[in-house]
């Protein structure tokens, strides 16, 4: 059997993929330089200051994702179409090209590193604490949300039978106390690009700072039991106006009255799922 | 030809002869099952029951996504939905992936490729396979206990799965077999080491040993340092279930969120635990059918040994939501599994890079694999990043992710099937039903993931047995059940292909003028697989015997 190298002589592996690269480069840099017009890339804008933060660090990585899959993919795909067999000739018993090994060892690591200094940008904005008055107390449960205001009479609570409503002024840090009275529960609003686990026997605090009103849906993510599927929230976000006279809403005599019955309700539905006490622990097999 | 091979092996030299298997005189038939220790049929039995697993875990799926085809179906109960994904997952997980991946073509196959008679320990493997069959089956009989199967998910988080939250003896049972597994795969670990290490034939050294049985070396070290920490997890839990302990629960001073360090910690590695063997059979086929040796063998074992070393340090990329982890170190770690991961992935393009390859059922579901797993690859570095991850996580995004990948070890599992069957029972599958179960898988799973990433980003949340009235939400998941249901088609259609084919083909010792060992000897190999060996002077003795005029290029050799 005859050794034949199948593709014409000159066109070698870096010239076809430096071909390949620069029919890649053209739409690729007509994305970043039409920058205002990068797609959303299915995800959703935000309606926070970090949310949006979020989604433009979703779009950049969007862009490397759909870049090197095309090319990668453009790879396979001429492989395939281009290599078949056609006949019984051995090819070219190639096993090694150690600068070609290299390049695609370097590449993608610094491709990795970019990706990961844009991350950490992003996730320090995200994660940050900055000090604010405004808190609210978000506290999971099976199968609903209570939400109490610090330094306020505030509350509202429901559970699969009734959306609670978690009200936040626009333009104004507001720190989320969140704690859950069971399991493991997922505070998660899509328009806030943003979840975070209610832990038992944690609290976890984070801050968003809306600037857009409007009515948001918020729900459960993590497994939570039996409800699961229907522990819904909403998130409110009024003018700071609005949210000063629905504070005010609740210092009324009846508005105390509402208040109170619904901290009993709260109240109730936490004492319900308290933590598993020692003694109750012991399961079936008793000595 | 024969002149390079010589006699090898005289232990058992005598018995040699015409008779082939006739040479070995043990029990027949269910008697010969029951205590066998040849590793072919322990093999053989870890891949039939494995299959029999996916089959059924795969039931499950369809009526799960029958469910959710209607986005207020009745076809289950809350209820009964919750017992149904934690099934599926834990079936496919434990009981179908982990055991296909290292106990049954592994078994078969890594003794054979490096050539050895049989694995180190012949008894503590057969050990494995039982302990593998009993949990499977304690798994299992959750469903017939009065309340029910496990329905916590299969990640289990505390406290949904402590006595209060799930007393039910489903619960136990899961446990229970997940620990009998668990110690199934911990010796299947130990053997596979022991085999490589001590049992390889004269000639094979390590740098010339078959990608195949080098990942396989590479996760059995990841077996021993991963699975006896989530057997000490599951041992702890049921401790704080039935013994009074409060290792995890927050009243006796436990820490809830201990179970999900532990749990990941085995569980990110079991994610390559599960990949690297997948990885390693394409990586075997892809040469065979291209005729070209594997591009960059070296580089590709130095990746699967990367690989494996990252997947120790990720597991709290599962727990950036929990707000109690260092964010950007887990962050680091798991995006720079992207490079050995992207290495692996050139290295099958550049094995494929002016061959000449050969459509086979099995390079197509090879192929298959490469793409579907370039999928699952680019949307899980999204997931590395934290702020990308508060908004997908536990959504249909994380969902569709590692469907994608695992759909991808589907095909490459199927792959191996293909490939190394009729090896195994000596005879060819039909390669035209092959083709049609192969278009159907593929296409199938991109249909039933793709719009599972859009439900994702549009915000519905994973494991809910109902969902909002939204035409949009139920198009989408509309056209994600026909793709599972085309993948329910396909594996029918991989039954109905052996059925057909039963001993319709002979395959004859080496059908695809494959690279290994294993194509030296017969099929189905003799019980202590080879009459004679090769020289091996290279990771592919058998091709270097029958083309002793193509050796394989070394370094800096004619490359233009």
């Amino acid at each position: 059997m005859e050794l034949t190298s199948l593709p014409p002589k000159g066109s070698s592996v870096k010239n076809r993929l430096a071909r390949i690269a620069a029919v890649l480069a053209v739409p690729g840099a007509g994305l970043v330089l039409s920058g205002c017009t990068v797609p959303s890339f299915y995800a959703s804008e935000g309606v926070t200051e970090t949310s949006k933060s979020t989604f433009h660090l979703w779009q950049g990585f969007s862009i490397a994702a759909a870049i090197i899959g095309a090319f990668t993919s453009g790879l396979i795909l001429w492989a395939v179409l281009r290599y078949r067999r056609k006949g019984d000739a051995i090819p070219k018993q190639t096993q090694y090209h150690i600068p070609l090994e290299i390049l695609y060892t370097i590449i993608p690591i610094i491709i990795v590193i970019g990706l990961f200094v844009a991350t950490v940008v992003v996730e320090n904005k995200v994660v940050a604490d900055p000090p604010t008055t405004t808190e609210i107390h978000a506290n999971a449960f099976q199968w609903g949300w209570g939400f109490t205001y610090t330094d306020h009479n505030a509350v509202t609570v429901g559970s699969t039978t009734e959306e609670p409503t978690m009200v936040m002024p626009v333009d104004t840090d507001v720190r989320v106390i969140l704690t859950s009275t069971d399991v493991v529960h997922g505070f998660y609003v899509k328009e806030f690009n943003f979840s975070r686990f209610a832990l038992p026997g944690v609290t976890n605090k984070f801050t968003f700072h809306a600037v857009k009103t409007g009515t948001f849906a918020g729900q459960c993510t993590q497994m939570c039991g039996l409800y699961h599927s229907i522990m819904y929230f909403k998130v409110k976000v009024v003018s700071q106006s609005d949210y000063s006279k629905w504070l005010a809403s609740f210092d009324t005599p009846e508005g105390k009255a509402k208040a109170d019955a619904a901290k009993k309700v709260l109240a109730e539905q936490m004492s319900a799922h308290v933590p598993v006490k020692p003694e109750a622990s012991g399961g079936t097999n008793k000595q | 030809m024969t002149t390079l091979a010589h006699e090898h092996d005289a232990a058992s030299h005598d018995n040699h002869g015409e008779h082939g298997h006739a040479e070995h005189h043990g029990p027949r038939g269910i008697l010969n099952w029951l205590t066998t220790t040849d590793h072919k049929i322990i093999g053989l039995s870890y891949t039939v029951t494995s299959v029999i697993m996916l089959v059924l875990g795969g039931a499950l799926a369809e009526v799960i996504r029958g469910q959710l085809a209607n986005p207020n179906g009745h076809l289950v109960s809350f209820s009964e939905y919750n017992q149904l994904f934690t099934m599926h997952g834990s079936i496919m997980i434990y009981l179908f992936a982990g055991p296909f991946a290292f106990g049954a073509l592994a078994n078969i196959i890594v003794p054979i490729q490096i050539g050895a008679p049989d694995m180190a320990f012949p008894r503590l493997n057969a050990l494995s396979y039982w302990l593998y069959l009993s949990g499977a089956i304690t798994m299992l009989l959750g469903f017939f206990t009065s309340e029910g199967a496990a329905n916590f998910g299969w990640v289990a988080y505390t406290p949904l799965s402590d006595a209060v939250q799930a007393p039910g003896y489903g619960t136990d049972l899961w446990i229970g077999g997940l620990i009998l597994t668990g110690f199934s795969a911990i010796f299947t670990g130990v053997n596979i080491c022991a085999t490589v290490f001590y049992l390889r034939a004269p000639g094979m050294t390590l740098f010339r040993m078959p990608i195949f049985t080098w990942n396989l070396l590479v996760v059995s070290i990841l077996i021993l340092l991963a699975f006896p920490v989530l057997t000490a997890g599951l041992v702890m839990l049921y401790a704080d279930r039935h013994f009074g302990t409060h290792i995890y629960s927050v009243a006796g001073g436990g820490v809830p969120v201990l179970w999900q360090h532990i749990f990941w910690f085995w569980g990110h590695p079991e994610v390559y635990i599960l990949a690297l063997p997948f990885f390693g059979m394409v990586t075997e086929i892809i040469p065979v059918f291209s005729k070209k040796p594997v591009f960059g063998y070296k580089g590709m074992v130095f990746a699967t040994i990367t690989i494996a070393a990252l997947s120790l340090g990720v597991w709290a990329h599962h727990m950036f939501t929990t707000g109690v982890v260092l964010l950007p170190f887990f962050s680091i770690m798991s995006l720079l599994i992207a490079v050995p991961t992207g290495i692996k992935l050139f290295n099958w393009i550049g094995t494929m890079w002016r061959g000449q390859i050969w459509f086979s059922t099995a390079m197509l579901m090879a192929i298959g694999f490469v793409v579907t797993f370039l999928i699952g690859g680019l949307t899980g570095v999204y997931l590395a990043s934290p702020p990308l991850d508060f908004f997908t996580h536990d959504t249909y995004f994380v969902v569709a992710h590692f469907h994608s990948v695992v759909m991808a070890l589907v095909l490459g599992g199927m792959a191996g099937l293909y490939y190394w069957g009729p090896k195994i029972t000596g005879y060819l599958l039909n390669e035209r039903i092959g083709k049609v179960q192969f278009w159907l898988l593929f296409i199938g799973t991109q249909l039933f993931t793709i719009p599972q990433y859009w439900l994702g980003l549009d915000g519905m949340p994973r494991r809910m047995a109902i969902y909002p009235n939204n035409p949009e939400w139920q198009n989408a998941n509309t056209w994600s059940s026909v793709g599972a249901l085309m993948i329910g088609v396909s594996t029918l259609l991989f039954v109905i292909n052996i059925v057909v084919s039963w001993k319709k083909h002979p395959a004859g010792d080496n059908p695809w003028d494959g690279h290994t060992l294993e194509w030296f000897t017969t099929s189905p190999p003799p019980h202590h697989n080879f009459y004679r060996l090769p020289q091996i002077r290279s990771e592919r003795p058998t091709w270097d015997h029958n083309h002793p005029e193509a050796k394989a290029l070394g370094h800096g050799k004619d490359h233009q």
